[in-house]
């Protein structure tokens, strides 16, 4: 069956285009507005969190001033209070986890999407999925009862021989003395810090993973067909494509460490000075702070917090959306260029 | 001869040297697999490093300790696998081998330190199960002396079923309404929500706890409870949920709302019968999720929540203790007995977490629009009983309404 086409005329006026905007009828109207009563609420709660963070925190902010950030101790009532410990010291744990965490996430991020075979890759998948839920308090516990005992030791032993290296030093500790325990090297920023090199490490090894697979098979053949061994070949194409999700997710895991609460909480013993011997016994941190003083009285000593609260918020949304960016930049620009 | 080519290269090339220049072509490389040569360099290796090691320790060396033996002995196995695999193969071949051991052991690190938590944590907690008082009593009758055969944590496990569940009746309706937002609507304000929902799984859980205490608790003076604790979790569990959702509601294929659509139903009705059990078993998986998280939050409760001995089953009046939270207080209360029970609580928030995850991938495995083989029936069923319904409207009509004349039937 013939058709024939005849062409629009161009001229002719009675062509305009077709309006094709849909009609929203009530119930569409009413079902619109629900959606965006959902979608604004959640604007609000986070609005408000924010907004009442800093106007509570800034009335201490107001009174302590500058002095906030560079005073170490924390007696909000006699107005001599700051963060300068507790900001180090969350650093300190973070990034001391960080150093852990790192080679552990990027090793078992590449055994899972290069090395294992099928059966074990569920399994390992599996088993980084769990560890990424269990509670915090659990991990807190077991290393306040498990891993504490063993791992001064551990530190003992990089204090005696590695001591000349400032942060590995223990001051007042005699490292050569045969006797040795917690009083010196327990309840310290180190054995913290593995218990959430442990909790970030999931989610900085699952971002790594997805990173790793994408990386595209014309280039990992390609570097097979040019003699690389299967190193060869994570070497020079997975690890390139997966740059931006490596940095992202080792960031991302950053920014959960420096909100851990509970576990810093159990086991660091809290002092309210600049400790930079991570080896030895005392640390502290903004969260385990606020969780051990909100009790206190005083409406100005909660303000106090509030501002400590305030500070580790805007850090964590710095780190958080750096992470954010370097991994959605990343993922548009992982193509291959054949 | 292709290792001319390189003497000839502009700064700045890649150097590709063949490892074998003359004499036979050389075999392609092996990449993966298991060989014999290669198992029994790794055995030989690991008997090598065990045996040295162990007469370093117990012999010859000043060394002691468990990890100081680890240590030594990976270092020994990882020179030694070097050593015999650079016996048959090149240079490349040896570092592969290398960093293959090295890589695979980062993950034996991961699978270690989840055992060594799991394991520990039931060794320490399971002694106070064997009573059965653990589950069906509160601490309120047990002292710091008291024995593990008096008093338990129902209260615990009580508060913990209702903070949770209040947190995900909140939760549930608000977050999937808010992913539908996302997906539904257009223009600026949606791209806004989705950043701040991102923002906001960023936010350190103790300060939503501390949120909550100071508005609901200091500012409008309620007391602490159980429903303030679960407002806590609430904003811990709330974008969890959303991106969760967001990303399965993104999944669904545009041209089944197209079709509800077409067939003139409201959008509503779209999002109720199209949308949403499409993504069913996707969403069902973020709750699921978000409901394991929320569980085993600790500071948020420590905050709101306040801490008893007592069983309270009211969650608005008084405070209420949650399993995480017990665990918390009572293992760094130091008293053994309390510790174990500690430990208790922990395990059974461990089975509590591995349970709901096991549930999350039994569902989540499927994605939008994967329907199982029961769905499939029913769907089935419910499109005969639409054409008999549509059948019956045509005879009462006495017009026909559907063409089922051949060539048009739907297949």
């Amino acid at each position: 069956m013939a058709t024939t086409f005849t062409p629009p005329q161009p001229d002719s006026g009675a062509n305009k285009p077709r309006n094709i905007r849909g009609v929203l009828t009530g119930s569409d109207r009413v079902y619109l507005n629900i959606l965006l009563a959902g979608g604004l609420a959640v604007l609000v709660l986070t609005l408000l969190i924010a907004t009442f963070l800093s106007t509570r925190g800034l009335q201490a902010l107001s009174v302590a001033g500058f002095r906030f950030l560079t005073t170490e101790q924390w007696q909000p009532d006699a107005h001599n209070f700051g963060i300068a410990a507790v900001l180090t010291g969350t650093v300190f744990i973070a990034v001391t986890a960080l150093v852990m965490s790192f080679p552990l996430a990027i090793g078992t991020a590449l055994f899972i999407s290069e090395l294992a075979p099928a059966v074990v890759k569920r399994f390992m998948i599996f088993v980084v999925d769990l560890l990424a839920a269990v509670p915090s308090v659990v991990y807190g516990i077991w290393g306040l009862k498990y891993l504490e005992g063993h791992v001064v030791g551990v530190s003992h032993w990089i204090a005696r021989w590695f001591g000349w290296i400032p942060i590995f030093n223990v001051p007042g500790a005699h490292p050569d003395s045969p006797v040795y325990g917690n009083a010196s090297y327990g309840a310290s920023t180190f054995i913290t810090a593995i218990v959430v090199a442990i909790m970030m490490l999931p989610i900085q090894c699952s971002i790594m993973r997805e990173a790793f697979s994408q990386a595209p098979q014309g280039e990992r053949e390609g570097a097979y067909a040019l003699g690389a061994t299967r190193w060869g070949m994570i070497r020079s194409v997975v690890l390139p494509f997966g740059q931006g999700g490596v940095i992202g997710g080792t960031i991302l895991g950053l920014g959960r460490a420096l909100g851990e609460t509970i576990a810093v909480l159990l086991i660091i013993s809290p002092v309210f000075r600049i400790n930079p011997h991570i080896l030895g016994t005392g640390g502290n941190s903004v969260a385990a702070l606020i969780a051990s003083h909100f009790g206190e009285a005083s409406r100005f000593a909660l303000s106090a917090l509030m501002a400590a609260g305030l500070a580790l918020f805007v850090l964590t949304m710095i780190v958080n959306f750096a992470a954010s960016a370097i991994i959605a930049r990343s993922r548009s620009g992982a193509m291959s260029e054949v | 001869m292709p290792a001319t080519a390189a003497q000839s290269q502009a700064p700045g090339e890649v150097t590709i040297r063949p490892s074998v220049s003359d004499g036979p072509p050389p075999l392609p490389r092996r990449v993966g697999g298991i060989n014999r040569s290669g198992v029994l360099n790794v055995v030989g290796a690991l008997v090598f490093a065990i045996t040295v090691t162990s007469l370093l320790f117990g012999r010859l060396g000043p060394f002691s300790g468990p990890i100081g033996f680890v240590f030594v002995m990976f270092a020994l196995f990882i020179a030694s696998y070097a050593a015999l695999v650079s016996v048959s193969e090149d240079g490349p071949a040896v570092l592969n081998a290398v960093m293959t051991v090295l890589i695979s052991s980062t993950a034996v690190i991961a699978v270690l330190a989840l055992f060594s938590v799991v394991f520990f944590t039931f060794v320490k907690g399971v002694p106070a199960w064997f009573h059965t008082n653990f589950f069906t009593q509160d601490l309120s009758s047990a002292g710091p002396e008291a024995p593990l055969d008096v008093g338990g944590l129902q209260h615990a496990m009580v508060g913990t079923l209702w903070m949770v569940s209040i947190a995900l009746a909140i939760t549930i309706p608000s977050g999937i309404t808010c992913a539908l937002y996302l997906n539904e609507a257009r223009g600026r304000v949606p791209r806004i929500v989705r950043t701040v929902v991102e923002a906001m799984t960023a936010l350190p859980s103790v300060l939503a706890g501390l949120f909550i205490f100071s508005t609901w608790i200091l500012t409008f003076h309620f007391e602490k409870s159980g429903l303030a604790a679960a407002f806590a979790l609430s904003v811990e569990m709330l974008p969890i949920i959303i991106r969760a959702s967001d990303v399965v509601l993104r999944l669904v294929p545009g041209n089944l709302k197209e079709a509800s659509a077409a067939l003139g139903a409201p959008m509503w009705r779209t999002a109720l019968t199209v949308t949403l059990p499409t993504a069913r078993s996707g969403l069902i998986t973020g709750i699921i999720l978000a409901t394991a998280r929320g569980i085993g939050e600790t500071a948020p409760v420590l905050l709101t929540a306040g801490y008893t001995t007592y069983l309270n089953t009211d969650p608005i009046h008084g405070p209420m203790v949650s399993l995480p939270l017990a665990a918390f207080e009572l293992v760094s209360s130091g008293i053994d007995n309390y510790v174990t029970r500690g430990f208790g609580a922990a395990a059974f928030l461990l089975v509590l977490v591995l349970v709901l995850f096991i549930l999350a991938r039994l569902i989540g495995g499927r994605g939008p629009g994967n329907v199982s083989a029961r769905q499939l029936r029913r769907a089935m069923r419910m499109s005969h009983r639409d054409l008999e319904r549509f059948l019956a409207a045509e005879s009462r009509a006495q017009v026909p309404l559907l063409d089922l004349t051949e060539g048009n039937a739907p297949a």
